[in-house]
């Protein structure tokens, strides 16, 4: 760390790492639902539930692009901080808003359009400290020196706010409102925060491989290039039966199958960086995490957003459990782990320390990913079922669920093993121990056999 | 390749052809919301009673449990169709009924199965309700879904 006001990222990290337990175990809560329906049923209906557990890691995940933000923008510009306290400013009305909507949400308060439930005055919230970091980290940026990483960022960050207006917008005419809602949706995650996570990776594998920025950065424009060029059209995939025009049943077919280039390239990145890369870097557990983010965001949203995306398969399998599977891989690879690979980078640095607990962060690694990769396997099993029972025979939706409970069974399994390894992540990055679990082996100059 | 494609030269790539999709995507977002409004959602009129009854779906999040038109939390039965299953949809008064029945029945209590809440609506609202539902069930989704289970 070069610059005293990057310190704020530790901040927002430490918010970050609360909302994640909340999100992982209200998920795990969720899960259980499935498996015992009548679990608190009374008390927190699955609604609440289920509204408390994607807001919180819609939350979560912003909070840590923030973070890296802070973290990143001054050592890219090579300058301090616009200001220190706007970005702590804006943490708090963060933190305000989303505990603020969570305390609401368990007394019955909540709008109802899926992910955007929060209370008018915590969108306004929301806004207003978008506003205090785009002005913040702009201002950052400006006066200090330009690199494609920094451009890349702010572009992410700034078109993600914009569409962020389209959540005081809702249209009386529902087939209006999906439309516009998926402005937010689809375009925060298949858009502009793909920008967001290819600029973080990238400046990782800056730092990490020690490859040339020329090299680096030529990487990040046609990635991010190829991921406009799709995602924007690609918007269409939601809107074959929604009330939209038909046409949108080619186009979207067309540009979502090309959503999977840009992950595919964010993958290849990533190992040829390290490939080439004759740095060798401390902070292994940091590399692990930035590998495995590109990997699974090419399963999860690449290959699992694929495998349903054609409107002809799209049409028997849309809203079943393929999608839940889908949802939770895709978003774990691209965002979550890119998160996760970005606090195991700062924190030492923001602790002016060497890297520690980096086999205990690397063990939450394959607990999380492993129980992940489980739990998408079973849904799409469940998804597969439910679109042959319900879609091509007609079975009753209740009928089907019950056939499909030794899958809920097993996904909840899946969560347990997910959350046992965010709270080994969460310990991993937090407490620091004087050595590690296992002792490093010596270096060894090997030949190639 | 790697000569011809320099750093600056993919940077004007990404910012002239997002620019262009931009666009495109504009047009078509124009084009659709007119298609919307003249064409798919015209089959009945968007009534005070259709509006008001997607405001009562919406305070209540029933999204977060059930699907409308294949969107939502999966956890419950789609109700983009409920109204063609429950066979009630060009029948307002039977419309009504059969929800605000099956609405004062729930929670059924039965064990192992999924509970939903109970949600003491006035008569006014329950037919808004009923007529959003009904509503939502005419908009021409191109032909989805494949059957009557939704």
């Amino acid at each position: 760390m070069k610059y005293q006001s990057q310190q704020v990222a530790l901040a927002y990290i430490a918010c970050a790492l609360l909302l994640f337990a909340v999100q992982v175990l209200v998920g795990l809560l969720a899960g259980w639902i499935y498996v015992a329906p009548n679990f608190l049923s009374e008390l927190l209906p699955f609604n609440i539930v289920r509204m408390i557990h994607t807001n919180a890691l819609v939350v979560w995940l912003l909070l840590g692009f923030f973070g890296a933000a802070y973290y990143l923008v001054p050592e890219e510009a090579e300058t301090e901080l616009y200001s220190v306290r706007l970005a702590y400013i804006q943490l708090a009305i963060l933190m305000i808003g989303a505990l603020g909507a969570v305390g609401s949400y368990l007394v019955g308060i909540h709008g109802g359009r899926e992910f955007l439930e929060q209370p008018l005055w915590v969108k306004v919230g929301i806004l207003i400290a978008a506003l205090i970091f785009l002005g913040n980290i702009t201002a950052t940026a400006l006066r200090g020196r330009k690199t494609a990483v920094t451009n890349v960022l702010l572009l992410g960050l700034w078109l993600l706010s914009l569409l962020w207006l389209f959540a005081f917008y809702t249209p009386a005419n529902l087939s209006l409102d999906k439309m516009y809602w998926w402005f937010i949706v689809h375009l925060w995650v298949e858009a502009t925060w793909e920008l967001v996570m290819a600029s973080v990776l990238a400046y990782l594998l800056l730092k990490l491989t020690g490859v040339d920025r020329e090299v680096v950065e030529k990487w990040l424009y046609v990635i991010v290039g190829t991921a406009l060029f799709s995602g924007i059209l690609g918007t269409g995939h939601h809107f074959y039966w929604i009330g939209t025009p038909g046409y949108w049943q080619w186009v979207g077919s067309i540009f979502s199958t090309l959503e999977v280039v840009p992950f595919f390239l964010m993958m290849s990145f990533a190992f040829v960086m390290v490939w080439k890369g004759r740095r060798n870097h401390p902070n292994k557990a940091a590399l692990l995490w930035s590998l495995g983010s590109a990997t699974v965001a090419f399963f999860g949203a690449g290959v699992w957003g694929f495998l349903h995306t054609l409107h002809g398969v799209n049409f028997y399998s849309h809203g079943t459990q393929i999608t839940a599977a889908h949802g939770h891989l895709a978003f774990f690879g691209a965002y979550v782990a890119l998160n996760l690979a970005f606090f195991t980078y700062a924190m030492p640095q923001l602790r002016a320390r060497d890297p520690y607990n980096q086999v205990l962060n690397m063990g939450s690694f394959w607990l999380m990913t492993g129980g992940m990769a489980f739990m998408t396997f079973v849904l799409t099993f469940a998804g597969t079922i439910q679109t042959h029972m319900q879609r091509v025979v007609g079975e009753y939706f209740m009928e089907v669920q019950e056939s499909l409970s030794v899958f809920y069974v097993m996904r909840f399994g899946a969560g347990v093993a997910v959350v046992i390894g965010a709270l080994l992540f969460i310990y991993s990055v937090s407490v620091v121990r004087s050595r590690e679990i296992i002792e490093p082996g010596p270096m060894q100059a090997a030949t190639g056999e | 390749m790697a000569e011809i494609l320099t750093r600056t030269r993919a940077r004007n790539i990404f910012y002239g052809g997002s620019i262009f999709f931009v666009v495109i995507f504009v047009v078509l977002t124009i084009q659709s919301h007119r298609y919307i409004v003249n064409t798919s959602t015209a089959g009945a009129p968007l009534t005070e009673e259709v509006v008001r009854g997607k405001e009562v779906w919406e305070e209540h999040s029933c999204i977060n449990c059930h699907s409308l038109h294949g969107e939502g939390a999966y956890f419950a039965p789609e109700v983009g169709n409920v109204m063609t299953r429950w066979d009630v949809l060009d029948d307002p008064d039977g419309a009504f009924e059969v929800l605000k029945g099956w609405m004062e029945s729930q929670p059924s209590g039965v064990e192992g199965r999924r509970q939903m809440p109970r949600y003491d609506l006035s008569d006014e609202d329950m037919r808004a309700l009923s007529e959003f539902l009904r509503w939502a069930d005419q908009i021409d989704t191109q032909g989805w879904p494949p059957n009557e289970a939704g």
